[in-house]
Formats: structure tokens, C-alpha cells, sequence
């Protein structure tokens, strides 16, 4: 056991974790964030993608004592009060979801790539997706609205 | 996961005392292959020294090599321009690892020291004649990969860093796995003036292995078309649930002239 202090959206949290736990489950359970899914657990799906010093990371696959004063986003600090991110308005409008298990860790990976590179295009898009899977198959509408959340972040493609 | 300690130190000095203070520990780099396995309890160690924090993700290039950090994520050597200039080849394959979110995480000291049989990494340091250099001393690539999973390195020693010698030309082309994105086979081939090494990932029962044919034959005339006469054998290739090892054995052969440009 030991304490970890971190910034989560734009608050410093400190908690008292086991040395063994993951930072998806310190994200979770002890701040009681649920908008960061557990999908498979085991690094393939992207559901826990979250934003980690502004590289997405799949939080099932790092401790949280890795990420001790590290500054995190979860889809939970990407609106701005009531004001959507442009990507997560982009999702609604072309309907980029089916069940929604999926959907945080898609918009999570989605803002860091256009973030990376505003021009970016459907086979760059399809590409930085590898990470995230979506058991609805949703793909077309999730890249459609990548594309469009892309274009309000600044994007000319 | 089993319980286990963590402990981040400062240095490799200090990284080398915490691991002989945990009893059986692990050195934990980037943790995208370690904490899968823990997760599954494949491995219980006593404690888990993070050495994130030891200053080892330097890129630099110093003429006749270049010299990466064994902390180097993929996404750094991805996206360096030293790299890039200096040996694209390698830059390209660490833009090929698994998917974003494990090359903004994964190091290329954690990729070679894990050896697995299907990562990509240790092609290229076979292929490029490099060096691994860690606390104690240096070992060429020749005598570092010893078999599946298993390296030169003691419980107690460190990669530091990895030096590559600049080829005249090189390239990487794999066959990914379409789920995993790991090399159902891949090939590095390297060329220095006259030599030519090639390196596949992939498909050997021992790990990595350098094909010596091959390389004999790219010697004398570097193209595609002189390797259609080499016949791979399939003896001592990987055989499971995604390909047999006669696949894998055409796969080589498929992927070395793809890499031969």
C-alpha cells in the first residue's frame, strides 16, 4: 500500500492504493469515475483509453503508482460544463455508436490523433483506430464522425 | 494480479539495489507485455522496480551509430527525426507495433530484452549489427538472443542503451497479424556495402535467427529475383493456430523480397 496523488480532469486526487492496482480500477473504485469502461482486460479493446500526460494509454494496462503526478483526462473532462467537446458532439450527430460500451475510449483515442495531426485523413483515421474495437461494428458511422469531429477541431480534410 | 511491491527509483544504480533488496524482482519498463502477464498471473514477482524514472530515453546519433535508450517509447522512434534520417527502417517499425495506445507506452529496451518470438525489435538489432550495452557490458546482437523468451542478460543487469550501425540501406516489411498486430513473420534486411544481413521475427522455434542463404545470395546481387531460387526450409518454424510452419517458411521467403527494394 501507499499513497498516490494525481491529477484527474483538472483535480488533484490522493488516495491510499495497493501497489498492484491498475490505474483503470484507481480511475473507477476509488474515484468513482465510471465513464472509463473495462471491456476485455486484457489490452486489445481500447475501452479504458484515457489521456495520460496527453498520450492515450489504455489505463487496464498500467498501475497506478505508474502514474503518480501524472496530469489525466478521462471522457469525463473532456465537456466543457454543459458545452460538448467538438469530437464528442461530432459522435452524436453521426451517430458514431451503437450500444456505447465502446464509445468513451474511441472519442478518448479519436481527440489525441486529431489533436496529433488536424488534417488527418480516413485511412490515418482507420489506422489510429487499430487499438479500439467495437463489438456493434459500428466502424463506418465511428470513422464518419472522426472525420467530423476532426474538421471542427480545425481540420481542412 | 498477484500482490506484488512497486518501487520507482531515480538511476540505475539505485534500480540495480532495489531489484537485489525485492528478492525476486522485475525490472518494469513501458509494462505493455509485463502487465499482461502478470494480469494473467503467468508471473508472481516479489516486486516490480519501474525505471521509467532512470533517464534512459536518449536518442542520439553519433556518426557511425545510432544510439537509443532502452526507455525509448515506439512512438519516439516513430516520430524522431533522428531516426528517421539516420536508419528510416527503424523508424518505420516501431510506426508498425501493435496499435497506438501500446507504442505510446512501449520501449524498445523492454521489446528486445522480453525477446518474444514475434516482436519486431529484435530483427532489427540482429539485422543492423547492433549492440546492446547495459551496466555491466556490451553484447553484440549475434550473441544477445539466445532462444525464445531468452536473452544473454543476468537477473541483475540492465539494458541501458542500444547502438545501431547505420546500414548503406535497410528495410522491415511483416506480416501482421491481423489481431494482434504482432509479425506472424517479419523481415529486417540490412545492407553494408557488400554484406547483406537478414533478420526474421516471427517464425523460428528459437526466436530470431538470421538467414544465412539469404544473406549469401543478397551479397552477390541485391534484388528480388535472386531469391527465387532459395528454398526455405520449414524445419524448426512455428506451427500454431495461425499458420503452420510450411506458411510461415513461404512467408519469409514472400517477405524477404518485399523488404528487397
Amino acid at each position: 500500500m501507499g499513497e498516490i496523488s494525481l491529477k484527474l480532469n483538472g483535480k488533484l486526487e490522493t488516495r491510499d492504493v495497493a501497489d498492484n492496482t491498475l490505474l483503470v480500477d484507481f480511475i473507477r473504485e476509488h474515484v468513482g469515475l465510471t465513464g472509463t469502461h473495462v471491456g476485455c482486460d486484457t489490452s486489445q479493446c481500447g475501452a479504458c483509453v484515457i489521456h495520460l500526460d496527453g498520450v492515450s494509454v489504455k489505463a487496464c494496462t498500467i498501475l497506478a503508482k505508474q502514474a503518480e503526478g501524472a496530469d489525466i483526462t478521462t471522457i469525463e473532462g473532456l465537456a466543457d460544463g454543459d458545452e460538448l467537446h467538438p469530437m464528442q458532439e461530432a459522435f452524436h450527430e453521426n451517430h458514431g455508436l451503437q450500444c456505447g460500451f465502446c464509445t468513451p475510449g474511441m472519442v478518448m483515442s479519436a481527440v489525441e490523433m486529431v489533436t496529433k495531426n488536424k488534417d488527418i485523413s480516413e485511412d490515418e483515421i482507420r489506422e489510429g483506430l487499430e487499438g479500439n474495437i467495437c463489438r456493434c461494428t459500428g466502424y463506418h458511422n465511428i470513422v464518419q464522425s472522426v472525420k467530423a469531429g476532426a474538421a471542427k477541431m480545425g481540420g481542412k480534410n | 494480479m498477484y500482490s506484488t511491491k512497486y518501487v520507482k527509483p531515480n538511476s540505475t544504480t539505485e534500480a540495480l539495489e532495489a531489484i537485489k533488496s525485492l528478492g525476486e524482482g522485475k525490472f518494469l519498463a513501458g509494462g505493455m507485455t509485463l502487465i499482461p502477464t502478470l494480469k494473467q498471473r503467468l508471473a508472481s514477482p516479489d516486486g516490480l522496480v519501474d525505471i521509467s524514472g532512470c533517464k534512459l530515453d536518449s536518442i542520439a546519433d553519433e556518426g557511425e551509430t545510432l544510439k537509443i535508450g532502452a526507455m525509448a517509447r515506439h512512438v519516439s522512434v516513430a516520430e524522431s527525426a533522428v531516426v528517421k534520417k539516420a536508419i528510416p527502417a527503424l523508424a518505420k517499425l516501431a510506426d508498425g507495433i501493435g496499435d497506438r495506445q501500446v507504442r505510446n507506452r512501449g520501449t524498445i529496451g523492454g521489446s528486445v530484452a522480453n525477446n518474444d518470438p514475434s516482436a519486431c525489435y529484435p530483427s532489427a538489432v540482429l539485422a543492423l549489427k547492433a549492440t546492446i550495452h547495459t551496466n555491466i557490458r556490451s553484447i553484440a546482437a549475434d550473441d544477445f538472443f539466445t532462444g525464445m523468451f531468452e536473452t544473454a542478460l543476468e537477473d541483475d543487469e540492465i539494458i541501458e542503451f542500444i547502438s545501431f550501425s547505420k546500414p548503406t540501406k535497410a528495410n522491415y516489411v511483416k506480416f501482421p497479424n491481423p489481431a494482434s498486430r504482432y509479425a506472424m513473420v517479419g523481415v529486417f534486411v540490412a545492407q553494408f556495402g557488400d554484406e547483406v544481413r537478414v533478420a526474421v521475427t516471427g517464425a523460428g522455434e528459437g526466436g530470431v535467427f538470421r538467414h544465412q542463404e539469404m544473406e549469401s545470395v543478397l551479397s552477390s546481387n541485391f534484388s528480388a529475383d535472386s531469391l527465387s531460387s532459395v528454398k526455405i526450409d520449414s524445419d524448426g518454424l512455428i506451427s500454431d493456430l495461425h499458420a503452420s510452419a510450411e506458411y510461415r517458411a513461404n512467408l519469409i521467403k514472400e517477405m524477404t523480397k518485399r523488404a528487397v527494394v
